[in-house]
């Protein structure tokens, strides 16, 4: 049981938010400083290029998992420093380090690079919009030296330069080698009025979608380099866990395996290899002899800790330990008199199960490691982390290592672990060759950093007027710090606990509490972390006590945010919970499904409204229920995510963050029976299918306010939303995940 | 014995394991990495390739089937200008349908099969693909798909 308070936790909390992008909270601004050449090309900057012929090449810093940063980001560039979209070319950058003289120490050169807490936007919206305006303010210089005018007469539109009155014109190539030997001035430059953008706020189709379509695209699993060879592990099957005795002569007969590597059990307190299973590695000249070599193995395990435990068992002892007071994590008011007081009270659990990140692209990582020099391929969301961890697996110095980042198919949270990277890099070390590292889908099933598991105990009371009086939250999971990399002064509720979601602040009497459950599986982050576990809870749980006080759920929504107002909100992501942002999207979402319409019977529609990262969301679903199957009629989605950077990749986003909420919520769970993970591929871990996924009808608000970023903000909201839903269109109300099989039963 | 097939138009021969999945010649052999691997049990489509013009699961498909047959990968239909090849790719484009993008060579190898068999698609033949996108592209990869199929009838092509 945990005794810590919340208050000695926010600056921990700061940071280990950031834990999940390893190189976000380097508190440095991306500047545009170093002046170089390459090639005949002049370099404006760290970020831009420009060709002789006005080709502009912009550097895009951010790690891309389909959540469209290889876009947006060189968009803002674009967009400051004028240049002609169509006449942009974008180009991965690997990571950047560089070496710092005050302090000591190692320095990023793009500023923030990885993917998670939906941290790109909103860091880069004036990082990179300041590297567009010192970009432009150089080649605006450069023209007005060359033409003996004043720079406030310079006209820069749309990738060239003229003169007030077009008596000079010239495009950006023909500047661009004067343009790179200015430095612009030190501070903020003004930025561009949204009235004179051409980039930003239109819609941008992505920039590499060519190469996706037509299969030239290398991801990190396709890397081929000289000299390698490719390895694949058979890990443990019981969590901590290891090799009693291996017996490779099979294995070894077979043509073109190279190497047969041991990988020993990681001791619990080496954050470093955290995750890591004990097994034993292939190494072949091909992918199929490394599988068929594992194959051949005949290994016995020696079962771990957790050897006997189920997840069965974890949900008696989340449920029973839901009895039990928890840590309070927010306490107002006196939530035991207000429910002991009150005429019409709930009390009712919900389940929440792990989950798998199942990235269409499984993990896997191609090292090279020479004598003082490594070279990294990776899909990857902390490429910081990547670097250290290499360098703390060969003592190589950080600045040696290099980090590429190919596109990676799908991240979702999985991808800022660099377990995979870790484990590439110690088979490297023994295979004395470079070795690209692949997971099948089945390793990667069974060795994720799962959703935490948990159960919410919901306690809520009604005032005698219908209003609510009281909530009471008890929350009881499987923290994500455990065992975590740079987590070990989190609090233990830090990503199951949402200590200032929707209706603290709006209840008098309210309390959240946590008690943490022990189990022996690494927990990660999830798409949309803490606000997938907990939002089910809660936004299934309004919608009961609307349902209890007899008054319609929109409406009862709206009753509790009340008026516009700013609540304070120390969560991820945002200051503040704006109540009037989160009643408007709601209001959206309730108009355009035609909540109040008739309906034909059988059919029910559902809401549910979330704030996410600093974006706000509603749901709308509309079902039926026949012969067990759900049918989903329509699916509105309605966010205010502030000033839309990118419409078109704004509204991929929500389609797929929607509909990933929904594919969890009607199939996923990953279950443990006598210690070992019982799914192992698409068969027993379902992926929604083309068949049962809905159009999802997307409404964006318009809005000038800084952007939050939206990749994962469109997923937690579609779970609640479709129990309620499904609850309207039944009477049959689901508290636990997955939805699919109890609709059959 | 070594065994003969037409790879993207090009007669190549493999005298390897005979059971190697066409996938991993693809991928390791062939150096074609556009067909991805995704699950191996032919559940997911990500390594979808057409095999005498039909599509099939590469990943559970053993190069000792492909005697005397035409495969064709997301590489070949690239290099097409016509035909339901270049209007699926270019009403993916158009529409913006890849996220992480990882699947999108499986799907648009799924939609020039589907549309070469059937040049007006309802919207049950174009649920029946049953390719998995884990970012879920779903609802855009449907809309490409009518939109090459109205390209082509628009262009008689």
């Amino acid at each position: 049981m945990s005794t810590f308070t919340r208050r000695d936790f926010l600056v921990v909390t700061a940071t280990a938010a950031g834990g999940l992008v390893a190189s976000a909270y380097f508190p440095v601004r991306a500047r545009a400083a170093a002046t170089a050449t390459h090639g005949s090309a002049a370099v404006l900057g760290a970020f831009v290029r420009v060709e002789p012929d006005g080709t502009v090449v912009i550097g895009a810093r951010g790690a891309e998992i389909g959540q469209g940063v290889i876009t947006s980001l060189p968009m803002l560039i674009a967009e400051e420093m004028d240049a002609d979209w169509s006449r942009v070319r974008v180009e991965q950058l690997p990571l950047g380090i560089e070496a710092s003289p005050k302090p000591p120490g190692i320095r990023p050169r793009f500023g923030a690079q990885g993917a998670g807490g939906s941290t790109n936007i909103p860091e880069a919206w004036n990082e990179l919009r300041q590297v567009g305006a010192q970009v432009r303010w150089r080649l605006a210089s450069a023209a007005a030296q060359r033409w003996g005018v004043k720079q406030g007469e310079i006209r820069v539109e749309n990738g060239s330069l003229s003169v007030s009155g077009g008596r000079r014109t010239a495009h950006f190539g023909e500047v661009a080698a004067d343009a790179a030997k200015l430095s612009p001035p030190e501070g903020e430059l003004p930025l561009k009025p949204a009235s004179a953008w051409r980039i930003v706020g239109k819609p941008q189709r992505t920039v590499d979608a060519g190469e996706i379509v037509t299969g030239r695209l290398r991801y990190g699993l396709d890397v081929r380099e000289p000299g390698m060879l490719t390895a694949v592990v058979a890990r443990c099957p019981y969590f901590g866990g290891d090799v009693a005795s291996v017996n490779d002569a099979k294995a070894r007969a077979i043509p073109g395996v190279r190497k047969i590597v041991r990988l020993p059990a990681t001791p619990a307190d080496q954050p470093l290899l955290h995750g890591l299973a004990a097994g034993v590695a292939v190494v072949a000249d091909d992918t199929w002899t490394a599988l068929k070599a594992r194959d051949a193995l005949e290994i016995e395990w020696k079962p771990g800790p957790g050897a006997k435990d189920s997840t069965a068992a974890l949900e008696e002892r989340c449920v029973a330990a839901t009895k039990r007071a928890g840590a309070q994590v927010r306490n107002d008011g006196d939530v035991e008199a207000a429910q002991a007081g009150a005429k019409r009270t709930l009390d009712v659990t919900y389940v929440v199960p792990f989950l798998a990140h199942a990235t269409m692209e499984p993990q896997n990582a191609f090292v090279k490691l020479e004598k003082d020099r490594a070279l990294v391929i990776a899909p990857t969301q902390s490429p910081g982390q990547a670097n250290k961890v290499v360098h703390e697996l060969t003592g190589i110095p950080r600045l040696n290592i290099e980090v590429q980042l190919p596109r990676a198919g799908g991240g979702f949270g999985r991808r800022g672990e660099t377990d995979a990277i870790a484990e590439a890099t110690l088979i490297a070390k023994q295979a004395g060759a470079p070795v690209k590292l692949v997971w099948t889908r089945e390793d990667d099933l069974r060795n994720d950093f799962y959703r935490p598991f948990g159960a919410h105990r919901m306690r809520g009371a009604l005032a005698e007027n219908g209003e609510l009086a009281s909530w009471w939250h008890t929350t009881v999971g499987t923290p994500i710090a455990w065992r975590a990399r740079d987590m070990e002064q989190a609090p233990p509720w830090m990503g199951l606990v949402d200590e200032d979601g929707m209706p603290a602040g709006l209840v008098p009497n309210y309390r959240s509490e946590f008690t943490a459950a022990e189990f022996q599986r690494m927990r990660g982050w999830w798409r949309g972390p803490v606000h997938t576990f907990a939002a089910f809870a809660t936004q299934s749980f309004v919608d009961e006590m609307a349902h209890l006080a007899v008054r319609d759920p929109v409406e009862f929504r709206l009753a509790l945010l009340g008026e516009p107002r700013e609540l304070p909100y120390d969560g991820h992501g945002a200051k503040v919970l704006d109540t009037g942002r989160l009643a408007n999207v709601l209001r959206i979402a309730a108009e355009k499904i035609g909540w109040k319409q008739a309906r034909p019977a059988g059919r029910g529609v559902g809401v549910a409204a979330h704030l996410v990262f600093g974006g706000y969301t509603a749901h709308a679903f509309e079902v039926s229920v026949a012969d067990g199957a759900l049918r989903i009629h329509r699916c509105v989605c309605a966010v205010d995510v502030g000033q839309p950077v990118n419409p078109l990749g704004l509204e991929a986003q929500i389609l797929g963050g929607t509909l990933d909420g929904v594919s969890a919520a009607l199939h996923q769970e990953i279950t443990v029976k006598d210690g070992r993970i019982e799914q192992g591929n698409f068969g027993d871990y379902r992926l929604l299918a083309m068949s049962e996924a809905p159009d999802v009808e997307v409404h964006v608000v318009p809005s000038t306010l800084a952007p939050a970023g939206a990749g994962e903000m469109g997923t937690p909201t579609a779970a609640p939303a479709l129990a309620n839903a499904i609850f309207a269109a039944t009477g049959k109300r689901l508290r636990r995940m997955p939805f699919a099989p109890q609709l059959r039963a | 014995m070594a065994i003969r097939f037409a790879l993207n138009e090009r007669q190549v021969e493999w005298d390897g394991d005979p059971a190697m999945p066409l996938l991993w010649y693809l991928r390791d052999h062939a150096g074609l990495t556009g067909t991805k691997y995704g699950c191996g049990i032919g559940a997911c489509g990500a390594c979808t390739v057409h095999i005498d013009g039909g599509a099939q699961r590469a990943c559970v498909m053993p190069v000792a089937g492909l005697e005397g047959k035409r495969v064709t990968t997301i590489e070949g239909v690239a290099q097409s200008d016509e035909g339901a090849a270049a209007a699926v790719r270019e009403a993916w484009i158009e529409l913006d349908v890849p996220q992480c993008g990882w699947c999108q060579a499986g799907q648009v190898m799924a939609a020039i099969d589907l549309l070469s068999r059937k040049p007006e698609p309802s919207d049950d033949d174009i649920a029946s693909i049953t390719n998995l996108c884990r970012c879920g592209t779903y609802p855009r990869i449907r809309a490409a798909i009518r939109r090459a199929a109205a390209a082509r009838r628009e262009g008689g092509a």
